[in-house]
């Protein structure tokens, strides 16, 4: 046949789109029948076909474009494909079978294919349009970025997705001082949990970027040029160049415009068929199934599917994808890869090694693998994602899976326990102390040792970060057999954790850990966001130990000091104001009274603390009746919280004709000292005038009884379920006296009990003994106590409704509505 | 009775790890977010003595009921064992960062 009778046979196929799904498109085309069709590809950039994922390395320095391009012009030629490049499509006409560009040119087709790609999203602020403001999608847009870094100083990157840290990773190493502006409040949402995103922007900020996560950009601003961004609450951050990458959406303006149907993209069958025959779609255009996609492993399989239909190829056609994703961020590892959000029926297995900086969390329902996140070591991604795809039964290898393949399938080492048993006896297993097997089984049965904690305080074995638990515990039940217990002394703070609650807070300082999420991935938490144990505990910790430093995490306190109120039995909250000292005045009374008739509150009782209680206050209404009692000059009683609750007094020698001190003002005095101060638990104090001590002084944490000659200082005691009188602490001579050892005792007991302890079970566990060693005998250590305690009071005595009332957090008192359409 | 998809709100309004309460003509509806970002409601009313769990404690994907901590599970709204008894469940849905919320027509109406 002659050639031009060849060429006149051939179909023609027009492309739209000379991205990486069109170009892709084209090659398994030709690798299925190279001579079945006469190819047209329109570009609207006007260069060849490169590898758009690797823009990013561009952008970094790492890459040149030479580096990134797929196809050179050779390929088209040698392939007979006329590329018309910088000349987008404008118009498709389905009737007369024609397309028709932006500079005039019409080209006729027998199968079109749609390969158009995505657009960036803009928000719509003001100053979006400004010059200065580039997305992150082409190689203009690095261009773009590469002219700005070397005149301009400052980055603004707005997205903390996997392309804006990408752009601010590119950015920075090109000398820029970058900050990343993002909406939620753990970067990169759609593929990390909460752990993996706080361990991202750990080490994205030691990196020396700047990242504000759970901020909303309000305007861009500037004159001709960006000069800065202002956030919605008021915040501007200067910027020489503002990056938005804060989503994309499919391009689909032209098939619309033709008339094919579409829904977020250009609908297609599983054979890649647009609701017209003819036309045919493929890449980030697409939605398939109600699904869009926006990474290019789907396309790969989307490009199969359609060049069998353009081949008339019988094949079972697209079927849809699961994803994963990896961070492109040198140095950084991050995968996540289907569905890691969890679930009832779902289980976690849940590695943190913080030696290492390593997160791994496998998600699993019905022995299959759903879910799986990454960070810090993602060489097992491939092979959990393989598991993933192929919904492999993982019963067998469950119990090391997430030690990941070669440890999983390494035969005999599927069991840990037999793993263990195989290491030789120098095989390290305590990295943090550098303990071998040997050394730790010899301890054992040298000295008899039948506990973790035996193991230890005498090889040190697990005594850091606790890593190795599971492995000195296999040791000790391999080295014991049956005499093992596998009962650990102290039993850990909860199931999301080995640690004790001493192990905890002592971990706590000395490793400078200052975050929940920190804790618990240096802890190797079990669970992804702990427990409704753990958390209120993890946050008093974190509380005692850096005061001021540490930012309060609401969501893991009880709801009584999440909204400053005690909840009632029906859902209403009562609200006792702070009477200092028990003391009160006409009006304050007539504050409470009003306030009591304005917001129709049921019940006003007085309490055993000496306080008004008002009783039956509706949630939305608690602001209100705070602004009300502040305005009267009162502040929160924290008879909510573990906290210092009252201060109980007598009215002493001011009017009692036996008081031989002023209890009343030393009462008054104490409170003003203690108020506002977070306990392990609730904690009450008293002050009596004389020995007949009508204030109750010796059933309290803290009881003053005062004397002719002092006062003498009771501990532990408590009026509780268990009724406990006081330890006789010491007496002493003055005032002062008592405010210094009350403020070292409260430190003591803040800084070692337990969450949840009182002080009256305290005492007991640690003997009077210890307490009078610390408090009495050690004049310097209790003064360096009771100097910690002042310290930490400076950042905690301010009136939570107070700040409540001027509009944080007011929002969460009010509901939700409903807006219907 | 078909029911009817219901703009309450973004995501955003609702802290993680938190609740908020959405008032309807058949009682407070809880609606919570997990640390994970995902969105359940419940009538806010535990099983046991009628709590309201958007106030209780948030964890994986379970509430901790402020009045008694009986844990409620969000998918179904079931105690775990070994209490028992059951929260009821609306749908809910996030598009777009929107929280939409079903309510049987007869209560959005
Ligand atoms: C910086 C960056 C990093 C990325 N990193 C990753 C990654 O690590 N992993 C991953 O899987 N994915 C990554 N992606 C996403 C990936 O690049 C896309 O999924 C993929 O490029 C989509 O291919 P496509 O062909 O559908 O669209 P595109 O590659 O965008 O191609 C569409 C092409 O169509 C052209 N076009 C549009 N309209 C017309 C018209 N009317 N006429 C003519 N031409 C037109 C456009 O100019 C464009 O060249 C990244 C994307 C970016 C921008
Ligand atoms: S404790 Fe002593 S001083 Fe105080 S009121 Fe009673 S009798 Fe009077
Ligand atoms: S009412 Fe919820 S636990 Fe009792």
């Amino acid at each position: 046949m002659a050639r031009e009778d060849r060429e006149k046979i051939r179909e023609e196929l027009v492309v739209v789109g000379n991205g990486m799904a069109g170009c892709r498109a084209v090659e398994e085309v030709l690798k299925r029948d190279p001579h079945r069709y006469h190819i047209t590809i329109f570009g609207a950039e006007p260069r060849v076909n490169y590898n758009r994922i690797m823009l990013s390395p561009l952008l970094a320095g790492e890459k040149r474009f030479e580096d990134i391009i797929i196809n050179d012009e050779a390929w088209y030629a040698d392939n007979g494909i006329t590329l018309i490049a910088g000349d987008a499509v404008v118009e498709i006409d389905r009737a007369a079978r024609t397309v028709k560009s932006a500079s005039g040119r019409v080209v006729e087709y027998d199968r079109l294919v749609l390969a158009t790609g995505s657009d960036p999203f803009v928000l719509p602020v003001p100053g979006a349009k400004l010059p200065g403001v580039v997305t992150f999608r082409d190689m203009d847009d690095v261009d773009a970025m590469l002219r700005a870094s070397e005149t301009g100083r400052r980055a603004v990157v707005i997205g903390g997705g996997l392309l804006g840290l990408e752009a601010a990773h590119g950015l920075s190493l090109r000398g820029m001082e970058v900050t990343v502006i993002h909406l939620m409040p753990t970067l990169m949402e759609r593929q990390l949990d909460e752990a993996a995103g706080f361990l991202l922007k750990t080490a994205l900020e030691a990196r020396g970027q700047t990242i504000l996560t759970g901020a909303e950009t309000e305007a861009i601003l500037g004159e001709t040029h960006v000069e800065g961004v202002r956030l919605t609450d008021g915040r501007v951050i200067p910027a020489d160049i503002v990056v938005m990458a804060v989503g994309i959406r499919p391009n689909t303006v032209l098939a619309q415009a033709a008339g094919l149907e579409v829904g977020r993209g250009i609908k297609v069958d599983d054979h890649m068929l647009t609701s017209d025959p003819a036309v045919l779609a493929v890449g980030e255009c697409v939605e398939h199934q109600d699904v869009c996609y926006g990474l290019v492993a789907p396309l790969w399989e989307m490009c199969a599917a359609l060049a069998d239909a353009l081949t008339a190829r019988p094949s079972e056609g697209y079927r849809g994808s699961v994803t994963s994703t990896k961070l492109k961020v040198a140095g950084l590892d991050v995968f996540s890869a289907g569905d890691f959000s969890g679930g009832a029926d779902c289980e976690d297995i849940v590695l943190r090694d913080a030696a290492r900086g390593v997160y791994k969390r496998v998600v699993i329902r019905d022995s299959r693998i759903i879910g799986a996140v990454l960070y810090g070591d993602t060489g097992d991604g491939a092979w959990y994602f393989q598991l993933l795809r192929e919904g492999a039964d993982i019963s067998a290898v469950r119990d090391s899976l997430i030690f990941g393949q070669a440890f999983a399938e390494g035969g005999s080492f599927a069991d840990p326990r037999q793993a263990v048993a195989a290491l030789s006896d120098n095989a390290e297993i305590c990295g943090c102390n550098g303990v071998c097997k040997g050394a730790i089984t010899r301890a054992i049965s040298e000295q008899g040792l039948t506990t973790l904690d035996a193991v230890r305080s005498v090889t040190k074995a697990s005594a850091s970060c606790g890593s190795c638990t599971p492995q000195v515990e296999m040791l000790l039940s391999l080295t014991l057999g049956d005499d093992y217990s596998g009962e650990r002394v102290v039993s850990p703070m909860c199931k999301c954790t080995d640690f004790t609650h001493d192990d905890v807070r002592r971990l706590i300082l000395e490793k400078a850990l200052k975050a929940i999420p920190a804790v618990m991935q240096a802890l190797h938490w079990k669970t992804p966001d702990g427990c409704s144990s753990c958390r209120p505990a993890l946050n008093y910790y974190l509380l005692c130990a850096w005061p001021g430093e540490y930012a309060d995490d609401q969501q893991s306190r009880f709801v009584n000091e999440r909204l400053h109120a005690n909840i009632q039995k029906d859902g209403t909250y009562s609200v006792v104001p702070r009477m200092w000292g028990g003391l009160t005045s006409a009006k304050e009374l007539r504050a409470i009274a009003d306030v009591v008739d304005k917001f129709n509150i049921p019940t006003v009782k007085v309490t055993g603390g000496q306080r008004i209680d008002l009783f039956g206050v509706k949630k939305e209404d608690l602001p209100a009746v705070w602004a009300d009692l502040n305005a009267a000059g009162m502040v929160s009683g924290h008879a909510y919280g573990k906290a210092l609750r009252t201060v109980k007094t007598c009215v002493g020698s001011e009017w009692c004709r036996f008081g031989t001190q002023d209890s009343t003002g030393l009462g008054v005095r104490i409170e003003r000292m203690t108020w506002g101060s977070w306990m392990p638990h609730k904690f009450k104090i008293a002050v009596s005038g004389c020995p007949r001590n009508c204030a109750e002084a010796t059933i309290k944490d803290f009881g003053i009884v005062c004397v002719d000659s002092g006062y003498e200082l009771h501990i532990g005691g408590n009026g509780g379920i268990k009724v406990r009188a006081t330890d006789l602490l010491c007496k002493v001579a003055t005032e002062e006296e008592v405010m210094e050892y009350c403020a070292a005792f409260i430190q003591l007991y803040r800084e070692e009990a337990r969450y949840l302890e009182r002080t009256a079970p305290w005492v007991e566990r640690v003997g009077l003994d210890y307490i009078k060693q610390r408090i009495v005998e050690d004049a310097e250590g209790r003064a360096q106590l009771a100097a910690r305690f002042r310290f930490s009071q400076q950042f905690h005595q301010d009136d939570p409704w107070a700040s409540r009332v001027a509009g944080r957090d007011a929002h969460l008192h009010r509901p939700l509505s409903l807006a219907a359409e | 009775m078909t029911d009817r998809w219901i703009d309450i709100g973004t995501i955003h309004d609702i802290p993680r790890l938190g609740a908020r309460t959405v008032p309807t003509p058949l009682g407070d509806v809880a609606v919570f977010r997990t640390g994970t970002d995902r969105v359940f409601a419940l009538f806010d009313r535990c099983p046991h003595k009628g709590g309201p769990l958007s106030q209780g404690i948030v964890h994986g994907e379970s509430v901790a009921c402020p009045l008694h901590n009986w844990v409620i599970d969000l998918e179904t709204g079931a105690a775990r064992a070994p209490d028992k008894g059951c929260a009821r469940k609306l749908a809910v849905r996030v598009e777009e960062g929107r929280i939409l919320l079903s309510l049987p027509l007869a209560v959005a109406a």
